[in-house]
């Protein structure tokens, strides 16, 4: 009889084994099914229009004409608002990370600025669109150009990249600022000279991370009024633009009146991964470079 | 110094008088100290002025469209037409549309998300963990308007091959794309959350002859259920403010129905529509943006407060 | 008030060492502390520290871990200001001037009293940058004169043969023993008075250590040094006079061999024959 019960037993643990294999084989099959989708879309992108790809494209201007566009304006522009993002995100982000780490003791306005800081990053980039539309396009009447366009998508990402830089400072070993206050530097000349330079691959790293999102972002640029068919190129930060993300907007939504316009649309989202694939790349290759053994 | 003056040494320097005359003069060193912190602090409260910016500037400008449209028309009007000779402002319409969208990308991301971060967390070895998870992420760096390029030209076109009643622009598609796009989110959020439940809790139940999948189930989910949740919370929230997909994938039918077939219009969708219309400053309509735009903030706020709350109560836990 | 307490504690120290130190006499006092407490916010770290300390000389403090010997040596040229929530009571006179006074200034303190910490901590810079970093924060900025004092720096400390031809080298890629050197000729570089040492073999290999200590001898003609250790042993060899703490309080101070020899105190004898710690 214990025999039988012990084989029973058996059986069902047999069975609760079998169970949980099964289970493990969709637990590994949900998590490829995202990568799935990813494979399928870039093979979609690619099969669409990395035909569309030539010179005569990518240093071309645009024109409704579909063989002859070229998106050679968009990239300037993309390129002219990252010129505008990159020093008011490094200066204002970084600036605010040493306040906060270094400067700021522990206690209400800290917590008050970090809080603060964790909701600004959950704001719909949307909204941001409306306040770069009240305060810089209308307000100070800027207008539609480069310059509203770069601080709208500095504010942005301004978070994501004070959040980095956070981590990047917090990472600088201790022992490092106390041999140079041990030698009578002052607490600035520490910042300066010790703290931030062994924690600028990681800010760099940051930085790069956030401007591949702001060079990502549409929605705020659209609520700003960025025209799509523009064919003069930007020259300075008073000219109005037209960035790639832009660009794939209309040539998307245009597909349905001019069908050649979605291979185009394709054909920019191809060159607009491959910048952020590069620039995504170089963060890696740095961070695993000056991974500094203190 | 004794020990070393050789004779190339200009033996006529003594630093550390060199060094007590230079501080002398260190005028410039004081002032640093003193200006640097400052002008930092005015750095960091740019922060804060951008918040402050973000809520003058969306209720400054939606008091205007509430002064011309009640607010509790504006709450409770299932018509919105901006543009009719009659203009009605009903935000249910909007609301509808951010709310389907968002559900039907939750249900999408919701079981693949949570059952991604189970095999991440309690079945893959290190190595495949440290392949997978990077990849994943990559899912959650593609812009959104590339999903919305791929809802609009890939999935519409496949769901209406197998259901052809589905409209060319429909909330289906967006809501399903949106759902990959959060994938990552929750399957990171979630994993952390199962990682940070302790070993010892996992091994206890494992002594006693339960499977990995009993012990996943049975324990490690209901230990770290406030993190995942909180990873839902978060998700919704960010599915709430997506704008790209949407617009380009689901129309701008101002319908308020439960058809998924159908057009639908989000709070986001809105907000592009009207002012790429170059709507008039001053009118209406223009300020209905604003009413949209500060209703949208007040539900991705409260969502990532709540988020945020959650996950206060889970690390208290352990 | 103070002032007549102070003194009465200055009589009695003196008198404590009359006998000990008419060799040492002469030589002026660098560091006078008197009734120094401490605490780590409710934390009583250090209680009555009464310790003078003399010019060209190397005194050793001694004591388990936590009885207060490193928080003591970071009070010296107030890096233990870097723990929040620290306070203090009492005195510390560094050549004549209350350091813990709040009108010292602290850049001017460290300046005059260099450092050399427990694990080498090179910046991460070349070794030419490490040992020039000094001069630079504190305004010189001829090439030759920086030229000059690094390379008196390094042979200072003992270190010039072996990384004089990589001198534009990371710090990094030095072994421990030899980054040590580097933070010592760091430390030199701005010829201070006294050189303050928390533990600075307790990271180092024998024979590495063994250099240190040479070293430190050899410095002792130019510098007074106070160096913490949890090595009796290390004390033995290198110090004048040697400082035993226990709980935060000063056990016993005296000179190296009268207290290795013939301890007075029964708890300086149970430590040093190894009865506990």
């Amino acid at each position: 009889m214990e025999n039988l019960e012990a084989l029973h037993e058996n059986n069902k643990m047999n069975a609760r084994v079998r169970k949980n294999s099964i289970w493990k084989s969709i637990f590994f099959l949900s998590t490829l099914f995202g990568l799935v989708v990813l494979v399928i879309l870039i093979a979609r992108v690619l099969f669409q229009g990395a035909s569309w790809i030539d010179l005569d494209f990518i240093t071309g201007r645009l024109s409704t004409n579909a063989d002859r566009a070229g998106i050679m304006g968009a990239i300037l522009g993309t390129v002219w608002v990252m010129l505008v993002v990159i020093p008011v995100t490094l200066i204002i982000g970084v600036g605010t990370a040493i306040y906060l780490e270094l400067y700021s003791k522990k206690g209400t306005i800290r917590s008050f600025i970090e809080t603060n800081i964790s909701n600004l990053a959950g704001v719909p980039s949307i909204v941001y669109g409306l306040l770069g539309l009240t305060v810089f396009v209308r307000l100070m009447d800027f207008g539609n150009v480069v310059l509203a366009g770069g601080l709208t998508l500095a504010l942005l990402v301004l978070p994501i990249l004070i959040v980095s830089a956070q981590e990047a400072l917090r990472a600088v070993p201790g022992h490092l600022s106390e041999a140079s206050y041990g030698m009578g530097a002052t607490k600035w000349q520490t910042i300066r000279r010790i703290i931030l330079p062994a924690a600028i691959p990681s800010i760099l790293t940051g930085s790069i991370l956030s401007l591949s999102r702001a060079i990502g972002e549409t929605a705020p640029l659209t609520v700003l009024g960025i025209p799509a068919l523009l064919i003069p190129f930007p020259n300075g930060l008073f000219d109005t633009f037209t960035a790639l993300p832009m660009q794939i907007y209309y040539w998307t939504i245009d597909a349905s009146l001019v069908a050649e316009y979605a291979n185009l649309a394709a054909a920019t989202i191809i060159v607009l991964l491959l910048i952020l694939f590069i620039l995504n790349s170089v963060a890696i290759i740095i961070r695993n470079k000056y991974q500094q053994r203190y | 110094m004794a020990t070393n003056s050789e004779s190339k040494f200009n033996s006529a320097v003594n630093v550390s008088e060199l060094i007590a005359e230079n501080k002398k003069k260190k005028s410039i060193n004081n002032y640093m100290e003193k200006l640097v912190p400052a002008i930092l602090f005015l750095l960091a409260s740019i922060t804060v002025l951008t918040t402050i910016g973000i809520l003058y500037t969306l209720i400054s400008q939606a008091v205007h469209f509430f002064m011309e449209v009640p607010i509790l028309d504006f709450f409770t009007g299932t018509e919105l037409k901006p543009l009719s000779q009659n203009p009605e402002f009903g935000i249910l319409p909007l609301l509808n549309g951010t709310i389907f969208s968002s559900l039907i990308a939750i249900l999408v991301a919701g079981p693949i998300g949570i059952m991604s971060a189970i095999y991440l967390s309690e079945y893959a070895s290190d190595k495949v963990r440290r392949i997978l998870k990077p990849l994943l992420e990559v899912l959650a760096g593609i812009p959104t308007i590339v999903y919305g390029f791929f809802a609009f030209t890939f999935v519409t076109p496949l769901i209406r091959s197998i259901w052809p009643q589905v409209e060319a622009t429909n909330i289906l598609s967006p809501g399903i794309v949106m759902g990959v796009m959060i994938i990552p989110m929750i399957a990171s959020l979630s994993e952390d959350a199962m990682t940070s439940v302790p070993n010892g809790i996992r091994e206890g139940s494992l002594a006693m002859g339960t499977t990995k999948l009993e012990t996943t189930i049975k324990v490690v989910i209901p230990a770290a259920f406030s993190g995942i949740m909180a990873s839902f919370v978060l998700a919704i929230s960010r599915a709430i403010g997506e704008t790209m997909i949407v617009t380009i994938a689901s129309g701008s039918s101002k319908n308020f129905t439960f058809d998924l077939t159908q057009s639908m219009q989000t709070m986001t969708a809105y907000i592009v529509e009207v002012s790429g219309g170059e709507a008039p400053a001053g009118s209406t309509l223009y300020y209905s943006l604003y009413a949209v735009a500060l209703t949208l903030f007040a539900f991705t706020l409260i969502m990532n407060l709540l988020a945020k709350y959650i996950s206060r109560k889970f690390r208290e836990e352990y | 008030m103070n002032m007549a307490t102070d003194n009465k504690v200055q009589i009695e120290v003196s008198n404590d060492h009359t006998t000990t130190e008419n060799n040492t006499t002469q030589k002026r006092v660098v560091y006078d502390t008197k009734n120094l407490n401490l605490w780590y916010s409710e934390n009583h770290a250090l209680k009555d520290i009464n310790l003078e300390m003399k010019e060209n000389e190397v005194t050793a403090i001694i004591g388990p871990s936590g009885c207060g010997k490193s928080t003591y040596i970071k009070t010296l040229n107030r890096m233990v200001e870097l723990v929040p929530g620290v306070s203090t009571t009492g005195s510390i006179a560094y050549k004549g001037n209350n350091i813990l006074d709040k009108s010292m200034n602290v850049e001017d303190l460290r300046t005059r009293v260099g450092m050399v910490f427990q694990k080498p901590n090179p910046f991460p810079k070349s070794i030419y940058e490490n040992v020039a970093y000094g001069p630079k924060i504190h305004g010189i900025k001829k090439k030759a004169l920086l030229d000059d004092i690094v390379e008196k720096s390094l042979r200072g400390a003992a270190i010039w043969d072996e990384v004089k031809d990589r001198l534009n080298e990371n710090a990094y890629g030095l072994s421990g023993g030899q980054q040590q050197r580097v933070c010592i000729a760091r430390c030199l570089a701005i010829e201070p008075d006294v050189i303050l040492m928390d533990e600075p073999t307790s990271a180092l290999d024998p024979i590495s250590t063994l250099k240190i200590e040479e070293l430190i001898k050899e410095l002792k003609q130019n510098y007074t040094i106070i160096i913490v250790t949890h090595n009796m042993q290390q004390a033995a060899r290198i110090s004048d006079r040697t400082v035993f703490m226990l709980n935060g309080e000063v056990v016993e101070f005296s000179e190296t061999d009268q207290l290795f020899s013939n301890p007075k105190d029964k708890r300086t004898e149970d430590y040093i024959t190894g009865r506990f710690g």
